[in-house]
């Protein structure tokens, strides 16, 4: 351990730079050996942007989200065997406002489209979107279906990719590793454009459809316009 | 229970109306319904009264009442050129391989027809959905609106004149407060409403329950679903018989009981195009079945731990340890993890991985281990005071409440009716190995959990039978897949509903050929949709912790209950 002294041979104590430098205080069990890598001197100079990324790829805070089936590929990740925890990314909180990563893991209709963005809205910036599977890529399978979204992109912004149907696990942590990597190195996503954007009902276009619905829904209620034609 | 027919007395003592030597007499019940019946109708399962739609109560009524048929499967929906048509597929609990359809036809510009919830239960979720989907309307129905789709959505998705271009308003508060409805003409002001969901750690998936409390009791709730609702049926009515169908059934029930699904398809359509099965590919097919059973189940027992325990604990770690277990072997068979895509009409894709002596080897430890696993689970659940306090007499589902509400699978067979498709209506190799149907009489949240428990030592037993079997079979005689044309056209108009024992109960597919390659209508009798329906019955006045302790016993998977 460094912070022990080092008896010379006369018997007499003497301090190594980095010893007297360390000074007395930290107890032999707060000691790492990131600590003894840091060399003579035990500080750091880094710019604070950088060390915030660094800090903050290094403890993520997944949201518990399960959408469709590849949320059981994502319970198998976070779970004994691969273990998502071992990257600093394994603690699921259950609330949106205690998470900055959403792994979005499964179709998404037109029903939950609006939900998935209000949850995504609650997050604390700054944020991150891990979009697993072929589903929230494209639609996947389902890209024909009336009713499904066709990727998660449409709806809220997406940082990294993981395709497959399900992705299996080892591929997941690959991506979480991957967005890790990019958090450190301070790179966000592009900005996407985001056609089904929520908005108050009062502000559509007027049209015959929402003449038609201005009956039953509120000027100020949040609502999706969402063509199936119309996405990419 | 009356006799119309004096000449059926001497039997009628042993058997019911309608069934002269175990098999149902069709003639005998046309009889029994009169004049409500205007035509008949031949389906490969059974045949079918067709009824007019102001008199589908009566004759619904006669059968259940009168000829026992006690058990309504499904409810199909679809529109001909010429009108509309729902068939109500009725079965027996004690023989459900006794079965009869009753057909509605209604015409085409005033598409009503009388709903069947006053007989059935269960008929009302059936009915809201074929209403939504496909746009028939049924009168005395005590809840008519949408059930998947957004209450805004314009248009039934599965009728004929529905074009995918028009546009779709989604509003974020799809439901207005229940509160005042549900509570019309009291002035009880002590009532919360609470949305559970559809973003919640214990819906398990995107469920959304609306609530009202009384306290910490639930006064009412309502499940409401659509979330997952992904268009299984269009995607399968736009695919090929042979090929384009069968990846789609692993992802209904995803829980990893996928061959279980595939297993359904391959059931209804090898019956439909009369194809046969190779008495091999039928054993590969229920040792790999049964290992997604295990599979299936072990996430339900551990999952409902954690519903009960809170955050990720030990059991759940330990449920899916045991679940890569399995996932491991079936890898090694299917070369997949979740979506096998293994099954194939008229057989299974391809043969045991060689060497084949090492697959057995490890199916074979894992089975030698698992009653030790199992201790595990009991020693920390069934046996834990804890777990008891919470799960006994709490979640409780009468079986007759069940029957009406067309329960199957571990949650019937935990209200004590003895129901396995597996055994009543055989198909696979299972009824010639020796196993047993799990039942527990305790109608409450442990007696699923019970059965749960103890259905995964009959699939294990299962299992072993299979490998024993599969080891001694003869080189020459390995034969996965009999002969089946490149392209499959069934005859015209044939029609046929049938169901196999899935992971969370009856999983029945109801098709429809046309003469073309793709079928005209796929409809999927799913078993969540059906024991999600009793979640009211389950936690009306319970505690509200109770309420997802019930809902975690229920073991639904969303992409089930709204395909
Ligand atoms: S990508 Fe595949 S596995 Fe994932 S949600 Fe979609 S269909 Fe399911």
């Amino acid at each position: 351990m460094s912070s022990d002294h080092t008896p010379t041979a006369d018997g007499t104590e003497t301090q190594s730079t980095q010893e007297a430098r360390l000074g007395e205080g930290a107890d032999d069990r707060f000691n790492s050996t990131l600590r003894e890598a840091f060399g003579s001197t035990p500080f750091i100079l880094t710019k604070f942007d950088k060390f915030m990324n660094w800090v903050r790829g290094s403890s993520m805070f997944m949201l518990q989200f399960g959408i469709a089936c590849c949320s059981i590929e994502m319970m198998h990740t976070y779970a004994v065997k691969h273990d998502l925890d071992r990257f600093g990314a394994g603690v699921p909180r259950a609330s949106p406002r205690q998470a900055d990563v959403i792994i979005v893991p499964g179709t998404i209709v037109s029903k939950f489209a609006p939900r998935m963005k209000r949850v995504y809205d609650q997050m604390p910036e700054p944020k991150f979107v891990v979009s697993m599977g072929s589903c929230t890529i494209s639609g996947g399978p389902f890209q024909e279906g009336y009713n499904v979204i066709k990727g998660a992109e449409e709806v809220i912004p997406v940082d990294i990719h993981v395709p497959g149907c399900p992705p299996r696990p080892e591929a997941l942590v690959y991506g979480v590793a991957k967005l890790q990597e990019r958090i450190a190195n301070g790179e966000s996503a592009p900005v996407t454009v985001k056609p089904y954007e929520l908005e108050q009902f009062g502000d559509l276009e007027q049209d015959e459809l929402v003449d038609k619905l201005a009956d039953d829904i509120d000027e100020e209620d949040l609502v999706m316009r969402y063509n199936w034609s119309d996405s990419p | 229970m009356s006799l119309e027919e004096p000449e059926s007395d001497i039997l009628a003592t042993e058997e019911q109306v309608g069934v002269s030597e175990g098999e149902v007499d069709y003639d005998e019940l046309a009889a029994l319904l009169g004049d409500t019946v205007i035509d008949r109708e031949r389906h490969v399962n059974a045949e079918g009264f067709v009824v007019r739609p102001d008199e589908v109560q009566d004759a619904l009524f006669a059968l259940r009442n009168e000829a026992g048929f006690d058990h309504c499967s499904c409810v199909t929906a679809q529109e001909y050129d010429d009108r509309y048509e729902s068939i109500y597929h009725l079965k027996k609990y004690d023989d459900p391989t006794q079965e009869v359809s009753v057909v509605v036809p209604t015409s085409k510009d005033d598409p009503v027809s009388q709903s069947a919830e006053p007989v059935y239960r269960t008929a009302d979720w059936h009915e809201r959905e074929a209403y939504d989907l496909v746009g028939i309307d049924y009168e005395g129905h005590p809840d008519m609106r949408r059930i998947l789709l957004p209450e805004t959505w314009q248009g039934h998705p599965l009728s004929q004149d529905f074009s995918g271009e028009e546009p779709q308003v989604v509003t974020l508060r799809e439901h207005a407060n229940p509160l005042q409805e549900d509570h019309r003409g009291q002035d009880d002001t002590d009532t919360m409403f609470l949305n559970i969901g559809p973003h919640h750690p214990a819906t398990h998936g995107v469920l959304h329950i609306e609530t009202v409390l009384d306290g910490e009791q639930v006064a009412d709730l309502d499940p409401d679903i659509g979330y997952l609702h992904r268009c299984e049926e269009q995607m399968c009515q736009q695919g090929t018989y042979r090929h384009q169908i069968m990846p789609y059934p692993d992802r209904w029930d995803y829980i990893s009981a996928g061959i279980l699904n595939e297993w359904a398809y391959a059931r209804a359509a090898e019956d439909l195009a009369d194809i046969e099965v190779p008495e091999y590919a039928q054993v590969v097919r229920t040792m790999s079945a049964e290992l997604c059973r295990i599979a299936s189940h072990m996430l339900a027992v551990s999952t409902f731990a954690l519903d009960i325990y809170g955050d990720f604990t030990a059991l759940f770690m330990y449920g899916i340890r045991d679940r890569e277990a399995v996932q491991n072997i079936l890898e090694d068979l299917t070369g997949q993890r979740l979506m096998f895509n293994y099954l194939r009409l008229g057989g299974v894709a391809w043969d045991l991985p060689e060497p084949r002596e090492e697959f057995f080897e490890k199916i074979r430890d894992f089975v030698d281990e698992l009653p030790e696993r199992l201790a595990e689970y009991h020693d920390m659940m069934t046996s834990n005071e804890i777990l008891q306090m919470r799960t006994v007499d709490t979640g409780v589902l009468p079986p007759e409440e069940a029957k009406s509400y067309g329960a199957t699978g571990p949650v019937a067979r935990g209200s004590g009716i003895d129901y396995d498709l597996r055994r009543d209506d055989p198909y696979g190799y299972y009824d010639q190995l020796d196993w047993d149907v799990v039942t527990e009489d305790g109608c409450d949240n442990f007696a699923r959990l019970l059965v749960r428990l103890r259905e995964v030592e009959e699939s294990a037993r299962i299992i072993e039978q299979c490998v024993d079997l599969l080891e001694d079979w003869p080189e020459d005689e390995r034969e996965i897949q009999s002969n089946v044309p490149r392209t499959l056209r069934p005859d015209p108009d044939t029609e046929i509903y049938r169901a196999v024992e899935g992971a969370k109960g009856e999983l029945g597919i109801y098709m429809r050929s046309d003469g073309t390659d793709k079928p005209a209508r796929f409809k999927i009798r799913s078993p969540c949709f059906s024991n999600l329906q009793t979640l009211p019955v389950m936690s009306e006045g319970e505690y509200i912790p109770d309420m997802i302790a019930s809902l975690g016993s229920l073991d639904i998977v969303l992409g089930e209950v709204d395909r």
